[in-house]
């Protein structure tokens, strides 16, 4: 296979590769098991949220609510079932909180696709609604003591190991769930016709209308869908952190997207892969995690990210002046 | 066009978004005076009001000036806390004499100097650089905030001479002195933008970006004015917070970005560009604070705020484009 | 009549108002080529419309194979094989050729998920039916425009379709690639597929019709077989009167030179240009769409940066590439088009004029003189007689022509040497065309040069004093107007 060098996923890879290889001489004991599953966990609910930021970006429209989607969810999960349904398993409520992903979506999708409002300005105004609604009538304090269910998540592990100097590593078991994610809106985008309606929306929303696309349908099932990851990844997170605390996760969703953005995706919409966004979440997390190894103080990380940002969207930005002003 | 025949000054005052949000704010305040009479139309609550909007409604005031061009400024308020932070180091590194007024003066300046340099970061990212504003002040705002959790270590800076408090504690012939400055700010921002030419082409290139260049308007130097001129004013939010606060820290007013976005699009400035005015935002600010206010004393929690916002900002956006379809068919 | 595939009859729509189509009536059959010619606002793109499913008409009967429709929309047209190719042609830029051949096919069999093989194969087939051969894989916003244009034409035939409707289709085309498209007209007809042709530029395409309808303010004007008609009766009907090509008053031969362009070059534009342009001339550039005319427009005024070459205004060099630069030496730039380029539609008719002179207005401090500047702009409404109740509206609220003086008048403010206009009459109604050529002619009588570039040939012969032909970037005749006919000029241009 060809390499394409305009890709930005090929620059994000390059990126990765080069900050592993000095990493590496930094310290022989990068490359270790140990960080690679420290990094797929740190990638497992980020994931999530890009591969829902990934196709709303594709459908031409924008979403900041997901992380509040998912604080709700989370919560409401956590004490619903330990109120009334502590007997489900884990499985019931991880379906738990996508239904309850899939109904604050529905609220986004009715108000983008139905009225027709602009999707910054629906997502920002729910993104309040939403946590507002939940701080205000449901509740501030952390739930520490989750139910049984989620419990039973947070404990799965997929690969257990010990490493050569004694201490231990896992891999959690929601990073299936991830990878699942990823296969299923693979499959979406590129084996259904619902995702090439997807993709043609975000290319020319008129041309979608006049050749008889339900742009309305279309974007309807974006939001609900993006709802139901959103609601996946929050109860994920909890159950990972053993704690649903109503205050995590708002906060992410501009990063969120820049990873996107790094990995190709296009604010116009019609363009990303899902190769690119993972890598672009690859990289994110490789900076969080392992900046401290290349001798920079953790205190910089957001400085890097910031950095990244720019010469990952500024580089394709600047080639695409320079080309406009090359070609008449 | 029979509308137009028939149009008496009640129509026309709500055909227009600053008329409608200058009626809703009406309705807020009559409202809120009716919940809790004794409280809310006390003095005391005026002036708790006056002294709390100012920090957030100056941030909204950048915000809508790049708005205004179709771009966005996410990166206000890493300003704010940068400048803030800024100051704090020389305010509690520097010893003047006496009050520390001279130190303070040096303090506002630096931190303007950092309001003024990042401003130009992302103008030449935007202009010379052709990034996407919003990916070049998200960006530039996590560099900023890094930068300067990087000088405090993230936490917070304090210990400064009592001028300090001034600029967000003091009143002038009895007006909170952050309503003054800000009343001044926005007084000076709606001549900027109707009365110089400056503010013309800011709004015409938001219209449309290509017809502004094909009117040989020079768009380079405008939109790095504009990213200044918001750098500036997230600086002076800054002085405000820090002397509200009383200290600096890397992750104050996280919540104003968000805040200052609802408050310029509640405001009826497009967020595509070409549209938008300072009374507008005037009035988005005062409804904002008047709900907040109001709900707080009735006993309404803080996040409540935050759920009321966001309605309030859909209610807008369905009535403006109700009344929009409206008027096409 | 018993064959006619689409009937129209007495079909009238208004807007607000305004009569769109007045009592529009003829019949289409099958494997026919039919023209529908008129000007812009004469109500084509309604019927177009209409016919789509898009909008329905306030009165009249439609017919499709003998039975009458009720109110039609875009599914109920589609499924009975009308297909319209838009100007945009409304392809996806961002897939590949072979899924926007086949989207509409597969979403009209109710598919639910990819069928690879089976997407591929339309394409494949659709393609070979009309004998071209573009990679399937390329994504659409690679393709040529004439290559769009085809893969649009396969959408259409993907499915079962009985009329293709095809609006203004040879705009953007060459000689050589209308040729291609004319052929697979014929082997449309052939397979009994009629085709609609909608256009105010028709001539090419006549010699594959088999009927000519035109329409004017709504109302049909003539119709009639098509070897009855000719390029210049097409106009006469279309604009009601006879155009002949009057030529401007001759230029004294004492006309100083005002502005020189030498050895202009910029890579796959347009290749060592030099012209010079008097005092008081109108100089014509025209050439087909591609050939770099619009390219040389831009570079002219800065908006576009040559990679050599110089271009001196009495005598003075100017920057190349900078707007502001040129702007600034008196050149002045009204762009192809109006409603992208020219226009601040959201902003009012004043502003709109006023934006150019935001600094001649602005004191010291930079505060805006605005009785001045409102005044000024008011005054320049007046000159140019643009008809606008309130000044204060935004300008996409006049016409197209009024539109037009709007631009006119924002560079006519600035009082520039040389006016550089890029298709001056594109989309604007026949009075105002005659009157903005007027305006032209006071311009140059003014002492101004002007530099017009269109494809409009009736308008350079009427307008220009000289004009240049271009041809695949090049300049290759440069031509007195008197000494040249327009049958002779469309030759040159598309030989």
């Amino acid at each position: 296979m060809k390499i394409d060098w305009t890709r930005n996923e090929t620059l994000v890879a390059l990126v990765i590769a080069a900050f592993c290889l000095a990493a590496a001489i930094a310290d022989p004991g990068f490359l270790s098991i140990a960080t690679l599953t420290d990094l797929l966990r740190g990638g497992i609910v980020l994931g999530i949220f890009a591969v829902a930021a990934l196709i709303v970006l594709i459908s031409g429209g924008i979403d900041v609510s997901f992380t509040a989607i998912a604080a709700f969810t989370m919560y409401v999960t956590a004490m619903v079932l330990n109120a009334a349904l502590p007997w489900l398993p884990w499985w019931a409520a991880l379906g738990f909180g996508m239904a309850i992903g899939a109904c604050l979506g529905a609220i986004n999708g009715v108000l983008i696709a139905g009225f027709g409002l602009p999707t910054l300005i629906v997502t920002l105004g729910t993104l309040s609604i939403f946590r507002g609604f939940m701080l205000t009538f449901i509740g501030q304090k952390q739930i520490t003591t989750l139910p049984p269910g989620m419990r039973e998540f947070g404990r799965m592990m997929l690969v257990r190991g010990e490493n050569a100097d004694g201490s231990f590593y896992s891999l959690h078991g929601a990073f299936a769930v991830t990878v699942l994610v990823i296969i299923l809106t693979w499959a979406i985008l590129h084996r259904t016709m619902l995702g090439r309606q997807i993709f043609a929306i975000g290319g020319s929303v008129e041309s979608a209308r006049r050749i008889g696309i339900k742009v309305r349908g279309v974007q309807f099932f974006v939001y609900v869908y993006v709802g139901i990851l959103a609601g996946l990844a929050g109860v994920i997170h909890a159950s990972m952190a053993r704690v649903a605390n109503p205050f995590d996760l708002v906060g992410l969703e501009l990063s969120v997207i820049a990873a996107v953005v790094l990995g190709g995706a296009r604010l116009a919409g019609g363009h990303g892969t899902l190769t690119g966004t993972v890598l672009g979440v690859a990289l994110i997390v490789l900076v969080r995690n392992s900046l401290i190894v290349l001798g920079i103080p953790s205190t910089w990380q957001s400085v890097a990210i910031g950095i990244l940002i720019l010469i990952g969207t500024g580089l394709p930005a600047w080639q695409a002046k320079r080309a406009a002003a090359r070609s008449a | 066009m029979t509308t137009a025949t028939q149009a008496t000054p009640m129509t026309r005052l709500f055909a227009s978004t600053e008329g409608r949000l200058a009626l809703i704010t009406l309705v807020v305040f009559v409202l809120m005076s009716a919940l809790s009479p004794d409280k809310f139309l006390s003095l005391q609550n005026f002036t708790s009001m006056a002294f709390q909007f100012p920090e957030f409604a100056i941030l909204a005031l950048a915000m809508t000036l790049t708005m205004l061009t179709g771009g966005i400024d996410l990166s206000v308020v890493g300003i704010a806390n940068l400048s803030a932070i800024v100051a704090a180091m020389i305010l509690t590194q520097v010893t003047g004499s006496g009050d520390g007024v001279a130190v303070l003066m040096m303090a506002y300046a630096a931190a303007l100097a950092v309001g003024l340099v990042a401003g130009l970061f992302n103008g030449v990212l935007v202009a010379t650089l052709g990034l996407p504003p919003i990916l070049a002040t998200l960006g530039s705002g996590l560099i900023f905030t890094g930068i300067a959790i990087a000088l405090t270590g993230g936490s917070a800076m304090m210990g400064f001479p009592p001028a300090t408090a001034w600029i967000g504690n003091a009143t002038l012939l009895g007006i909170p002195a952050p309503l003054v400055l800000f009343a001044a700010l926005a007084f000076a921002m709606s001549l900027l933008l109707t009365r110089t030419a400056f503010g013309v082409k800011v709004r015409m290139y938001g219209a449309n970006p290509l017809a502004a260049r094909f009117a040989a308007i020079n768009i380079d130097a405008m939109l790095i004015k504009v990213y200044v001129i918001s750098g500036a004013l997230g600086a002076i939010a800054g002085m405000v917070v820090m002397s509200r606060a009383n200290s600096a820290k890397a992750d104050y007013g996280s919540s104003y970005l968000l805040l200052a976005v609802l408050i310029a699009v509640l405001g009826g400035v497009n967020p595509y560009g070409g549209y938008g005015r300072v009374i507008g935002v005037v009035l988005a600010v005062l409804s904002m604070q008047f709900l907040s206010s109001g709900l707080n004393m009735i006993g309404v929690s803080n996040f409540a705020r935050e759920l009321i916002w966001g309605s309030l900002l859909i209610f807008v956006m369905i009535v403006n484009t109700w009344r929009a379809k409206g008027r096409r068919s | 009549m018993a064959d006619a595939l689409v009937t129209l009859d007495g079909v009238t729509k208004t807007y607000s108002g305004i009569t769109a189509l007045d009592s529009v009536g003829f019949t289409i059959a099958a494997g026919e080529a039919v023209c529908l010619a008129g000007e812009n606002g004469s109500g084509k793109s309604t019927l177009i419309k209409i016919l789509a499913g898009v909008e329905q008409p306030d009165r009249g009967r439609i017919t499709f194979g003998g039975t009458q429709q009720g109110a039609l929309n875009p599914r109920l047209s589609a499924e009975a094989g009308i297909k319209v190719i838009f100007q945009d042609f409304s392809l996806f830029p961002n897939l590949t050729v072979a899924e926007n051949i086949a989207f509409s096919a597969e979403i009209g069999a109710g598919a639910r998920l990819v069928h690879k093989a089976r997407v591929q194969d339309t394409a494949r087939r659709t393609l070979a039916r009309i004998g071209v051969d573009i990679p399937l894989g390329a994504a659409v916003e690679t393709l040529s425009v004439a290559h769009k244009q085809l893969v649009a034409i396969c959408r259409a035939l993907a499915t079962e379709a009985r009329l293709i409707i095809m609006d203004e289709p040879t705009t953007a085309l060459t000689e050589r690639e209308v040729r291609v498209l004319l052929d697979i007209i014929r082997r449309l007809k052939a397979d009994g597929v009629a085709v609609l042709f909608v256009s105010h530029k028709l001539a090419e395409v006549l010699e594959v019709c088999e009927k000519v309808v035109v329409l004017r303010n709504g109302q049909k004007v003539a119709e009639g077989p098509a070897h009855d008609f000719d390029a210049a009766s097409l106009t006469r009907h279309m604009t009601g009167r006879d155009v002949a090509a009057t030529p401007p008053t001759p230029l004294p031969a004492s006309a100083p030179e005002l502005m020189r362009v030498q050895g202009l070059h910029k890579d796959g534009a347009f290749a060592d240009v030099s012209f010079t342009l008097r005092a008081g001339e109108v100089l014509g550039v025209s050439g087909l769409l591609g050939s770099g005319r619009t390219a040389l427009a831009k570079a002219l005024f800065g908006l576009v940066a040559p990679e050599r070459g110089t271009i001196t205004l009495d005598g003075k060099s100017i920057a190349l590439g900078n707007p502001l630069a040129a702007a600034e030496a008196g050149i002045g730039y009204v762009p192809e088009d109006r409603l992208t380029e020219g226009l601040f539609l959201t902003q009012s008719i004043l502003q709109n004029i006023s934006i150019g002179r935001l600094g001649a207005h602005a004191g010291a401090s930079g505060v805006l003189n605005l009785a001045g500047l409102i005044d000024e702009a008011r005054d320049w409404l007046k000159r140019l007689s643009v008809k606008a109740p309130d000044p204060d509206a935004p300008v996409r609220s006049l016409s197209g022509g009024n539109q037009q003086r709007v631009v006119l008048a924002r560079w006519m403010a600035r009082s520039p040497r040389v006016l550089v206009l890029n298709g001056p009459s594109v989309g604007v109604d026949v009075g105002s065309k005659s009157e903005i050529h007027g305006i032209i002619a006071q311009l140059a009588a003014q002492g101004l040069g002007v530099i017009v570039i269109s494809d409009d040939l009736p308008e350079v012969l009427a307008t220009c004093h000289r004009i240049l032909v271009m041809k695949a970037g090049k300049l290759v005749d440069d031509l007195p107007t008197g000494q040249v006919s327009e049958t002779d000029l469309a030759h040159r241009l598309a030989s």
